[in-house]
Order: structure tokens, then C-alpha cells, then sequence
């Protein structure tokens, strides 16, 4: 578990942090999105005790990290891709972490298959490409058979194959009861892993909520609605809350009433339905309309005057 | 891709302990192939110039040769320790590598990372690289002195490891160059960053005395025996000068000049963010 409480970091007199508080329950699988620059690798950072928190505190199963005699066992994490000397082989850096806890060498050959580097175990960090590299960083993070799990963009540079890896993992390791944080900009990818999302933006926290919530408040989107008699169905659905646009001849686009209603509706009134389709907000642009007003490097539109200094 | 078992039977028996942050230093040490070659190139050097001195030596010339030479009289010793200047600094850039190289990298965020504790690990890289530095630069000062003996066949100036000091000074040279690696990785660790720690270490150890000729002379006699090199040199000189230190004040003031160094990288280690 993992406790943030008004957590907050400055620099100079750029707040990265701003007072945040969340927290990463055992058997779950949280998301911690935000557009790049939100502060999520600075907030992990402070979790393992890389950075220290300018303000407030965070504790990993209820200690701060290094107060813990083996901290390796009690969150394994997975941050930069490259935290690892290139002229090292993935084996000897393993090893090297493993002996700071007296984890036994079996144990680094484990997380070596399982991570599926054991063909390139013995081979130079530096030749690893970008996906070799986070499967490598997966393996040191699983090292410690640890409580919490969390990994910042661990899917970065993972072919399809391997992402599912990452995704059926993280999984797993969430039914086994441990706590799973991981990090993201991308909604629609969080969305297939997690069971909680800590949304942030600027440092603050936008939202916290579980995927389900999110996906149903995000799926206002109306249902669309292919008929033989569009003028008839749009009379018999029209109502106070309801609005009924129409893009081509057998096509129309309900708000405010369910698929189900249009269809019983439909069928009570023997009005042919050829298709009927909720339309969900996707994700994304749900996830955009949160972050919208604190994206750090917003793309400005081309001639935007620049502000005096 | 099947995923097989990932856990372990909990609780484990893990712990971090002091001898297990050694351990693991022990074996990133040896792990990289730098480590090798810059610690091969350190003892090649140590050899080779005190083997090519004495070969070379002819009691008629003034021994002009490398800085850090000692000036005035040659001695068997002396001449044996020719190559202590550039393996000083081969070792001086194997300790920067060992740290500063751990933040150039980002090895760094996974070491503290194991370690949150952070100090330990300092004192593991000092006392891994320091005794290994120590051991084979004083092999390295034995083997420079005995294959250069024989060069010295005849001259006068010829010495065997019994004699009064010898002894004393070859071991005084692989304590100094121990020293030194010592102050590569805490140099390392302050400035945590490769390019600047090893031109610190050339800075202070070659060029310092140098320019410290540039004080008036009164303060100059008083100052330069007590500057990390000029200290260090009183270790392993086989005769003093008469303005240099002792060997015994000698290398108390160079590990003097070393753990403060250490303190100072530790401080940092420990309050600074990574």
C-alpha cells in the first residue's frame, strides 16, 4: 500500500508537486495519468525516496521507504528505462542488486525467464534495444518478490506481444494481492490494465476514480440508429431531454435515451432497426477534456503572440 | 507467452545489511570491463616507468624526466617510482568511474534505489576500490623496484628491498595510490559527474603545486608540503627533503585531505536529491 498525503515537491519556484494525496491499494491495478510534465516520475521518484518531498509525506505499507530493512521486498519499481550501467551484462546487474539483499542467485534467474531475457542475460546492457531494456527494468523490479509493484510507462517500446506480456502480468501480480501502480499519458492503455485511476495534471490531482466511473460518466456519447423510418422514430423519441440529430437519410443520433429504450421503443412501434450502436465518448478525448486547462507543453497554434517577460 | 510463478514464499529472508552493499560493490566492481582495464593500464604504467628509469638512469645526468619526479638526487627508489604520477591518476579515474559513472549511466537511481540508505554505499565503493588499488599498486612498486634492480647493476646509487626504507617506501606508494582511488570515488560522488571529478583530481593533484608557486615564497614554504600530492610524495620518498613532511605526517595529512573529500560527497549523498 501506498499512502501519499499532501505530498509536494518544488523546485525553485516551480511547484512540479502540488499537494497530493492517493492512495495505491493491494490487489489493484492503479493508473497515474497525466499529460507529460503531470509530475507522475517526480511523485514516483519520492516514493522510492530518490527525491525528497518539499512538503507532506509518503509512506510504502505504512513506513517511509527507506525505513524499511529490505526495501527491495517491499516495492520493486521500474523508473527511467535507463537506470543501469550499459557496459554491465542483465545478469551481473541483477546480481548486483540481489546481493545488496542476500536474494539468492535462483531467485535472478527467475525474473530473467520470466521477464524473457535468458538469451540475452549475458549480453551487454548497452546492445539492448528500448523494449529489451524495460523488460530488463520489469525483471529488477520483480527481483524482491515485492508487495507493490510500480512502474513508470512500462510499456514504452514494447512490440504488441510484449505489451499484452506487460498487461497480462500486471494483472496477475494484482490477483496475487500485491498493490500495482503504473504510470501513463495514455488513457485508452490504462483503461485495458487498471482498476483505479489517479488522474493528475500540474502536479494536482484532477481525479480519483475507478476505470468503471470513468468510462461511464465518459459515455455520454449517445446511440446511433440506422432505420427504414427516421422520421417516424425520431416523433415517437422525442421528449424533453432528448436530442435527435441526423447525418444522412436512415441514420440518426439519439442523446438522452439508452440503446435499450430506442430498441423496445422501436419494437413496440414495429419501426425496422438496422443497427443500433451507443457511442461512447472515447477515453481519450474524456481524459483530454480533464487535462485540457493544465497541459505543461501545450501546442500553441501557429502565430500565437508572445507574451512579454 | 506463459507467465509462470512469480512469487516466492513470503516472508523472506531479505535484509540489507553493510557486508551485503560490500558485496554487491565487489561484484559491480568486477562486473565492468573499464574496471580492468583502467586498474591493468594503473600498475602497466607503475612498471613500466620505474623499470624504463632505471634502465636508463646514468649517474652523470640529472634525472630531468616526468613531473612529479623528485628533483635533486636520484635514488633507486625514486627511480622505481617513476610511474606513481600517471598511476595516480589511472586510479584516481578508476575511482570517478566506479562513482561518478553510476550517475552518468542512471545506475545510480537503481543502486539508491536497493540502498535507500544511500551512505552505505559510499563506504562500500571506498572500501572495495581502495584495498584493491592498494594490493596491486604495491605489487605493481615491488615489481617496478625489482626489474628495474638490475638496470642499477654497478651504480652507486643501487639498492636492495632490504636496505633502511626501501620497504617503507614501495609500500608507502601503494597506500598513496590506495588513497587515491579513495578520493576518485569521493570526488565522483560530490561532483557526480565524470568529466569534472577527473579534472578535479588532475586539478588538485597535478596542477595545485604547480600553482602554488605563485604565492609569496613565505606561504609557499609553509603551505606546500601539506598539498594533497606533496604530502602524498613525502610517503614514498625514500629521503626527505627538508622541507617535506615525514612519511607518518605524510600520509596522515593526504588521508586527512581523502576523508574530508569523503565527508563532504557524503553530506551530499545524503541531503541531495537524485
Amino acid at each position: 500500500m501506498i499512502e501519499a498525503r499532501e505530498l509536494t515537491k518544488r523546485y525553485g519556484d516551480k511547484t512540479v508537486v502540488d499537494r497530493l494525496s492517493f492512495t495505491v491499494k493491494p490487489g489493484e491495478v492503479t493508473g497515474f495519468l497525466g499529460p507529460n510534465g503531470a509530475g507522475k516520475s517526480t511523485t514516483m521518484r519520492m516514493i522510492v525516496g530518490l527525491d525528497a518531498p518539499t512538503h507532506g509525506s509518503v509512506t510504502v505499507n505504512g513506513r517511509s521507504y527507506a525505513g524499511h530493512p529490505a526495501p527491495l521486498h517491499e516495492i520493486g519499481s521500474l523508473l527511467e528505462a535507463k537506470s543501469v550501467h550499459p557496459g554491465r551484462s542483465a545478469a551481473n546487474h541483477l546480481l548486483a542488486l540481489a546481493y545488496t539483499h542476500g536474494i539468492p542467485r535462483s531467485r535472478v534467474d527467475e525474473v530473467i525467464e520470466l521477464a524473457g531475457l535468458t538469451s540475452v542475460a549475458g549480453k551487454r546492457v548497452g546492445a539492448f534495444s528500448l523494449g529489451m531494456g524495460q523488460r530488463l527494468g520489469i525483471a529488477s523490479a520483480l527481483l524482491g518478490d515485492p508487495a507493490i509493484v510500480m512502474l513508470d510507462e512500462p510499456v514504452n517500446g514494447l512490440d504488441p506481444e510484449g505489451v499484452l506480456w506487460v498487461r497480462n502480468l500486471l494483472r496477475q501480480l494484482a490477483d496475487e494481492g500485491r498493490a500495482v501502480m503504473l504510470s501513463s499519458h495514455l488513457m485508452s492503455e490504462t483503461a485495458l490494465i487498471a482498476d483505479h485511476l489517479v488522474i493528475i495534471g500540474r502536479g494536482r490531482l484532477l481525479a480519483d476514480t475507478t476505470v468503471e466511473d470513468f468510462t461511464r460518466e465518459a459515455g455520454g456519447g449517445g446511440v446511433k440508429v440506422v432505420t427504414g423510418e427516421p422520421a417516424k422514430l425520431r416523433s415517437l423519441l422525442a421528449g424533453p431531454d432528448v436530442t435527435i440529430t441526423s447525418s444522412s437519410a436512415e441514420e440518426l443520433l439519439v442523446a438522452g435515451r439508452d440503446a435499450r429504450e430506442i430498441g423496445t421503443v422501436a419494437a413496440l412501434h414495429g419501426v425496422p432497426v438496422y443497427e443500433l450502436t451507443p457511442q461512447a465518448v472515447s477515453l481519450e478525448t474524456a481524459f483530454m477534456d480533464l487535462t485540457r486547462d493544465v497541459v505543461e507543453y501545450q501546442s500553441a497554434p501557429a502565430g500565437t503572440a508572445r507574451k512579454a517577460a | 507467452m506463459t507467465v509462470t510463478s512469480i512469487a516466492l514464499a513470503r516472508p523472506a529472508p531479505y535484509k540489507v545489511t553493510g557486508r551485503r552493499v560490500l558485496r554487491s560493490e565487489w561484484a559491480k566492481f568486477w562486473s565492468l570491463r573499464s574496471s580492468w582495464i583502467t586498474l591493468a593500464v594503473a600498475v602497466f604504467l607503475l612498471v613500466l616507468f620505474g623499470t624504463i628509469a632505471s634502465y636508463t638512469y646514468s649517474a652523470g645526468a640529472t634525472a630531468g624526466g616526468p613531473p612529479g619526479a623528485s628533483s635533486g638526487e636520484s635514488d633507486a627508489v625514486s627511480l622505481a617510482l617513476t610511474g606513481v604520477t600517471f598511476a595516480s591518476l589511472a586510479v584516481g579515474v578508476l575511482g570517478v568511474l566506479l562513482s561518478a559513472g553510476e550517475y552518468s549511466t542512471g545506475m545510480i537511481r537503481s543502486t539508491l534505489t536497493a540502498v535507500p540508505r544511500r551512505l552505505p554505499v559510499l563506504w562500500a565503493k571506498a572500501a572495495v576500490l581502495g584495498p584493491i588499488a592498494l594490493v596491486l599498486t604495491t605489487l605493481g612498486a615491488l615489481a617496478a623496484f625489482g626489474l628495474g634492480s638490475p638496470g642499477l647493476d654497478g651504480e652507486k646509487i643501487s639498492l636492495s628491498l632490504g636496505d633502511d626504507g626501501v620497504l617503507r617506501s614501495l609500500a608507502g606508494a601503494g597506500l598513496y595510490l590506495g588513497l587515491v582511488a579513495v578520493f576518485g570515488v569521493a570526488l565522483g560522488v560530490l561532483l557526480r559527474n565524470s568529466a569534472g571529478a577527473i579534472a578535479s583530481l588532475v586539478g588538485i593533484l597535478l596542477i595545485l603545486p604547480g600553482l602554488a608557486s605563485l604565492l609569496p615564497d613565505s606561504w609557499y614554504d609553509t603551505l606546500s608540503p601539506y598539498f594533497p600530492s606533496n604530502a602524498g610524495q613525502a610517503v614514498y620518498a625514500l629521503h626527505q627533503s627538508s622541507d617535506a613532511l615525514s612519511p607518518g605526517a605524510g600520509i596522515a595529512v593526504f588521508a586527512g585531505w581523502v576523508a574530508l573529500t569523503l565527508a563532504a560527497a557524503a553530506y551530499r549523498l545524503a541531503r541531495t536529491d537524485v
